[in-house]
């Protein structure tokens, strides 16, 4: 569904993402990782077209990105930051949406009743706390049925049960054949929800591995500790390639 | 509907009810009553008004406009992963923002000047804020996008605004202190069009028939720019001052990393 081919990218001199190559099926939880500075949200923000690669070519259902919108029909975004006008409605914030998606798409309405979206409908943003708009960003980007979902962080700033209906959410859209890629600093939650685990370190690929396998490389049971049983020893995916 | 215009519509929605906005369309308001009110003459009062509307127009626009740019940069990353063209947004944007600094500053400065009657020199007041409005809106989105960074952005906004209002007239003071020898008239003309702000006060203080005050060069600036021909060439050069750093920062905003 996503191929990313020989991605480069630098800010001034600074080289953040080094030659990335990888491929992301369909139906599956991708966890991108690694400490900060190491490139997760770039890659991202080059899939969505927010930044522009230096070098190589992404693909998004085998379609060539090259400076096209069309192709973000198919992705819903949830930044790391919830970002809307402070003196909309929260009712106005999800009719733009709607306009801009276009009116023939069917609405995930049911998330919006467990985010319990309704009842902050006739609040402005400005009036809303931390949480409540994560929850709303949250909602905006699982509202339109895409087929991928990218999520920058996506439990940071939400209540546990929130937190909980979200995580759901994830497993019950990958069950539909959905690909979701998500950054987290997290591990107990990448853990639960995750099948791949592409790891990152200044600005390239450190391993890339399904979480399975990764527990029968490293010998170890949980997701902490393979992972720096990787970083120790020192196996990086060009060294297994 | 095209996607600019939905998605301008609610940046107007949003800027029109910020209290910004609501304030400076009350402070003028205010101004502009008290200044008729207690001057008793509304020609007066619009050459009072005039050298608010220089300084104050130009200021709040820029700042604001910088101010608002940086503080929707996330909404516009939200947006630009929707499938919406960057031009779009950008319009949008731009659009919105200056047509509502524009309608706060057409009803806090209009308002007062219609009820107490529309005299000679009010429209060109009104036309030549809102050009100022659209002005230097486009330039506080220029040195938005150029600079990463909300603090350098908003200090070069201010030396835009400081530059164009106060260090461009002191130069041109210099220039004609050191050439005082030499016929100036012609050249005041050419150097009136770099400055918006001086081609606005000029616009305006040619209607109200003062530049018999000015002396020889002020006939000449009345004969040029109160005929119709320097009419149409003060609004080409106030609407290319318009349109340059807005399509400069179009250009910028198609390339830029989010």
């Amino acid at each position: 569904m996503i191929k990313i081919e020989g991605l480069k990218k630098k800010f001034g001199k600074i080289e953040v993402l080094k030659d990335i190559s990888l491929e992301i099926g369909n139906s599956s939880v991708v966890a991108v990782m690694g400490p900060n500075g190491s490139g997760k949200t770039t890659l991202l923000k080059c899939i969505l077209g927010l930044a522009k690669a230096n070098e190589g070519n992404i693909y998004v259902k085998d379609c060539k990105i090259n400076g096209n919108s069309a192709y973000k029909k198919h992705i819903g975004y949830m930044p790391q930051y919830s970002c809307f006008p402070d003196n909309l409605k929260v009712k106005e914030v999800i009719e733009m949406i709607k306009d801009i998606r276009g009116n023939n798409i069917v609405y995930d309405t049911e998330l919006i009743e467990k985010l319990n979206i309704a009842e902050m409908y006739n609040k402005q943003i400005g009036q809303l706390s931390g949480g409540m708009k994560q929850r709303l960003s949250c909602a905006a980007a699982f509202l339109f049925n895409t087929e991928i979902i990218i999520l920058d962080e996506p439990t940071a700033g939400l209540d546990p049960l929130s937190s909980e209906i979200v995580k759901t959410k994830i497993l019950e859209d990958k069950q539909n054949g959905k690909l979701i890629i998500i950054t987290s600093h997290i591990v107990s939650e990448v853990e639960v929800i995750a099948d791949r685990i592409i790891y990152m370190l200044d600005g390239k690929i450190y391993f890339d591995e399904i979480k399975e396998k990764l527990y029968r490389l490293t010998g170890k049971e949980n997701l902490n500790k393979a992972i720096a049983h990787k970083m120790t020893s020192g196996e990086t995916r060009g060294a297994e390639q | 509907m095209n996607t600019a215009l939905k998605i301008f519509k609610y940046v107007l929605y949003d800027v029109l009810r910020s209290k910004m906005i609501i304030i400076y369309t009350l402070l003028l308001l205010i101004i502009s009553f008290g200044i008729i009110f207690i001057g008793k003459d509304v020609t007066k009062a619009v050459l009072s008004l005039l050298n608010i509307v220089l300084l104050v127009v130009p200021l709040v626009s820029i700042i604001f406009g910088t101010i608002h740019f940086y503080s929707s940069r996330e909404f516009m990353e939200m947006l630009l992963a929707m499938p919406v063209k960057r031009k779009n947004i950008f319009w949008a944007e731009y659009a919105g923002l200056s047509l509502a600094l524009a309608a706060g500053f057409s009803v806090g400065t209009g308002l007062p000047l219609l009820i107490y009657g529309g005299i000679s020199g009010a429209f060109q007041l009104i036309v030549s804020g809102v050009m100022l409005t659209f002005i230097f809106t486009a330039l506080a989105f220029l040195s938005s996008v150029k600079n990463k960074d909300k603090a350098r952005g908003i200090g070069l906004s201010l030396v835009i605004w400081f530059y164009l209002s106060v260090i461009f007239d002191a130069l041109v003071l210099l220039l004609y202190y050191l050439f005082s020898s030499y016929p100036l008239e012609k050249a005041t003309i050419i150097i009136s069009g770099l400055n918006p702000v001086d081609l606005a006060r000029m616009l305006i203080l040619l209607q109200l028939d003062v530049s018999a005050l000015m002396g020889y060069t002020g006939a000449t600036l009345q004969k040029f720019f109160g005929s119709d021909y320097g009419m149409v060439f003060s609004v080409i050069l106030l609407l290319f001052w318009a349109i340059v750093p807005t399509v400069l920062s179009l250009r910028i905003f198609n390339r830029k990393d989010f």
